[in-house]
């Protein structure tokens, strides 16, 4: 176990360095980067590329400066983690295959809540004209799947890598194209500009990530449009959790990589709604999601215990939330 | 059965794993081949010219064009690019033919319901179709038979109809739908490029079709309806369970010697293969008969006047009875008679034949297939393609408007989840769910098959006390009724 542990390390440094490498060739040439790690993993025996790799992660870590590290919700050392994995994303059976599965529950989530608000607009494009923020897009896994019900979605990721295979993947996709867009930047830094500007902001397996929540809640509110939706999916903060969501699903059964979740960043659907409201954001339902790892599917559950999905609403005339103070009750979760 | 079913799955899937490594590896192979080559601007530049498409149907026969009509009339797939293929001519028939065709299809309630659901069921009763009651099924080897029938008589059990008519009624709903489905005759494949399993650097993800003339399609999902020889699944790969009858089946359009209701199927079981007449109207039947190929050889080359003979000889003669099991037989229906009151049927006889309609004999080779996977990364197979059948059943084209339901009900749902309509994962949805009504049916049929080709006294015996015993119990007709008719 150990030694798988370490090739998958090395490996992905490895997977790092040869694609530092092939930006410096193409970056002037092409905006697609081309990432092949499966066809380099066979090329060279395993010991060899240990012995020579290992010397190098320190060097490749530290050059790939990560945009706006400085930022307030982002978590610097959670931006390097998904930065080795970015070229996993679509691959359905692999590290984010349980993500890959969450969209049958989390698509008609967002679906059925928008439709609730905004009745269906025409056929065969049930989300046209609503406008989505996804927040945390990664590889674009729940954006391509809500840019195909017709919604206007732009998904943001402070790790540059997800956004180009994101943009890379929807390329192949003359129609998506036009509804899908990507950017690689913090939640902050669109907050500025696109103040009121989107009809739901989704922030799916996100928030479990954030160094800063309340900045985070912050910009969500600041960037929906009065009557706007923001759909939250994350893990509670049970010991039921970390027992499955950390023990089991990233060391016994590593249905995640190792590493992905910290327990101390997760939040119970109580605080979390305490947080949301303190900031003018109302929660309209809470859903408990259960994940069977023996057959790789997803199906909702009374339990909040372990993962939940959240949808919350800013009323159209909003109630004059007091943003200057900060929440009455601290349920801050990092140190 | 259920058990058998559930051991063939499980069997299926094991290939399933095996062929998805393998792949995977062809795959790593393949792209460490054109790794360093400039790859990039190849995959741009063949974007533009080639034309996407959500799905591409490929072959426009009585399963492909219900299919497109199908996709095509979903509202959750409404926009979506839908292209049919075909090779041959668009078949439209604006007036009711005067001639029967000789291929015929028994069409049951559950492919009824979805043909009026795309709206073509009402063309084909414009047209022609000729609706029965009861089904008389004995055997040539004793006096065993069972009937079956819809309790009021009212209902009708199934219907018979053209496949020419089918085509047609489909064919013209098709017409209606311009925007939402794109045809293309006289168009052949030559090549079908599959993609990868996931994202690998920059390789098309679709399926690329190349077309006779040179022009390459992509589409997200490609549905092989292109028959019981499908060039999809053998350019897939996807292995098949097959077998020759040695069997062909001699078809004609059958005059009677008078006009009768004619409201029953017949079907009789003689030991070279079953031989069925199936009502077209009050004068014409449609003959399917099932034997060997050099008999059916000799049948084609008969005068009218002989073949007509051998038809009536086929139904009526007692020549393979068998005093033994005759006696053993009666003995049982006295016994069953007595348990069970309703339990035996009257033998009722079928019509005599007068003669054949002009040049309507044509004969074909008989041969069961089942392709060990349905499904592959933005693949489908349906119909025959996927389960080719015996006819003694007249379930071929069902299993095919089976098929048809059930993806477009699968897509439908995809669609209105916002996934990838190629993606493995609704697509076993369809697999999963067909394979578990395809498998008992031909087993069933197969068995049938067997247990019917032989002559054998222990196996007549038995048959002919089970054919008796199963007549006895509605419950099980019942059943056996319900899953054909679904």
């Amino acid at each position: 176990m150990f030694s798988k542990k370490l090739v998958r390390f090395t490996f992905g440094l490895y997977t790092g360095v040869q694609f530092r490498s092939q930006t410096k060739a193409v970056e002037a040439a092409s905006k697609v980067i081309i990432q092949r790690p499966v066809s380099s993993w066979t090329t060279r025996p395993a010991p060899k590329r240990n012995a020579v790799l290992t010397p190098a992660p320190q060097s490749a870590m530290s050059q790939k400066s990560i945009r706006s590290a400085s930022q307030s919700t982002l978590d610097p050392s959670e931006a390097k983690k998904f930065q080795l994995l970015a070229n996993k994303w679509w691959d359905e059976h692999g590290e984010f295959a349980a993500l890959h599965s969450m969209n049958s529950l989390r698509v008609p989530f967002i679906r059925d809540n928008l439709l609730n608000v905004h009745g269906g607009r025409q056929l065969g494009k049930p989300l046209s004209s609503i406008r989505i923020l996804d927040v945390g897009c990664g590889g674009g896994l729940l954006t391509e799947p809500l840019g195909r019900l017709g919604a206007d979605v732009l998904g943001i990721d402070p790790v540059e890598d997800s956004i180009r295979t994101a943009e890379l993947h929807v390329s192949f996709d003359p129609v998506l194209q036009e509804q899908v867009h990507y950017r690689a930047c913090t939640l902050e830094e669109l907050s500025e500009e696109e103040a009121e500007g989107f009809d739901a902001v989704v922030a799916s397996e996100v928030v479990e990530h954030l160094a800063d929540l309340d900045t985070f809640t912050l910009c969500c509110q600041q960037v929906l449009k009065p009557g706007g939706s923001l759909f939250i999916t994350t893990l509670n903060k049970t010991n039921l959790s970390y027992a499955l969501g950390i023990v089991a699903a990233e060391r016994i059964l590593r249905i995640v990589p190792s590493g992905t979740h910290e327990w101390e960043k997760f939040i119970s659907p109580v605080d979390l709604e305490r947080l949301l409201e303190s900031y003018g954001l109302f929660v309209e339902a809470v859903r408990g999601m259960l994940y069977n790892p023996l057959t790789g599917s997803w199906s909702w559950t009374q339990s909040t215990a372990i993962n939940y999905a959240l949808h919350a609403v800013k009323p159209r005339e909003a109630p004059q939330p007091d943003h200057a103070q900060p929440p009455p009750q601290p349920s801050q979760t990092e140190g | 059965m259920h058990c058998l079913t559930k051991a063939l799955l499980t069997l299926n899937g094991g290939g399933r794993c095996y062929t998805g490594l393998t792949c995977l590896n062809g795959a790593r192979v393949l792209s460490r081949g054109f790794c360093n080559s400039g790859a990039a601007e190849r995959g741009e530049s063949n974007k533009n010219e080639n034309e996407l498409y959500d799905i591409i149907i490929s072959g426009g026969g009585m399963v492909g064009t219900a299919m497109a009509c199908s996709l095509g009339m979903d509202p959750n797939l409404a926009g979506k690019k839908i292209l049919l293929l075909e090779a041959g001519n668009k078949k439209i028939m604006d007036k009711v033919p005067e001639g029967y065709g000789t291929r015929v299809s028994s069409i049951n309630p559950g492919s009824a319901n979805l043909l009026s659901g795309i709206g073509a069921w009402d063309h084909i009763v414009n047209l022609r179709c000729k609706p029965y009651q009861r089904m008389q099924v004995w055997d040539a080897c004793s006096d065993a038979l069972i009937t079956f029938d819809k309790e009021n008589l009212e209902d009708e059990m199934a219907y018979i109809v053209e496949n020419d008519v089918i085509v047609a009624a489909l064919t013209k709903q098709l017409d209606t739908l311009p925007d939402q489905v794109n045809v293309q005759y006289r168009t052949k494949v030559v090549k079908y490029t599959w993609p990868k399993s996931y994202q690998v650097a920059d390789s098309i993800p679709w399926v690329q079709v190349k077309l006779a003339s040179g022009e390459t399609l992509q589409t997200k999902l490609l549905i092989g309806a292109d028959g019981p020889n499908s060039m999809v699944r053998k350019e897939a790969g996807i292995p098949t369970v097959k077998w020759n009858y040695d069997q062909s089946a001699v078809v004609a359009v059958l005059k009677l010697s008078e006009p009768t209701e004619n409201n029953v199927a017949w079907q009789r079981f003689l030991p070279t293969g079953p031989i069925a007449m199936l009502p077209l109207s009050d004068t014409l039947s449609s003959l399917v008969w099932s034997t060997s190929h050099r008999h059916a050889e000799e049948l084609l080359e008969l005068d009218e006047e002989s073949f007509v003979d051998a038809i009536n000889s086929a139904f009526w003669s007692n020549d393979n009875h068998s005093e033994l099991i005759e006696t053993a037989g009666s003995l049982f229906r006295t016994a069953l008679s007595f348990l069970m009151p309703s339990g035996t049927s009257a033998r009722q006889l079928p019509p005599s034949v007068a003669g054949i309609g002009p040049k309507s004999r044509v004969m074909f080779p008989l041969g069961m297939g089942h392709a060990s996977e349905y499904i592959r990364h933005r693949v489908a197979l349906i119909g025959d393609a996927a389960h080719r059948v015996h006819p003694l059943a007249g379930q071929g084209a069902n299993l095919g408007f089976g098929d048809v339901a059930c993806l477009t009900k699968v897509l439908s749902q995809a669609a209105f989840n916002g996934q990838d309509l190629g993606a493995m994962q609704h697509l076993l949805e369809y697999e999963t769910e067909r394979q578990r009504h395809n498998l008992p049916m031909m087993a069933a049929i197969d068995l049938m098959k067997r247990l019917y080709s032989t002559n054998v006294a222990p196996v007549v015996l038995l048959r002919t006390l089970g054919l008796q015993a199963t007549n006895a119990v509605p419950p099980v007709k019942e059943q056996i009724m319900a899953f054909a008719s679904k």
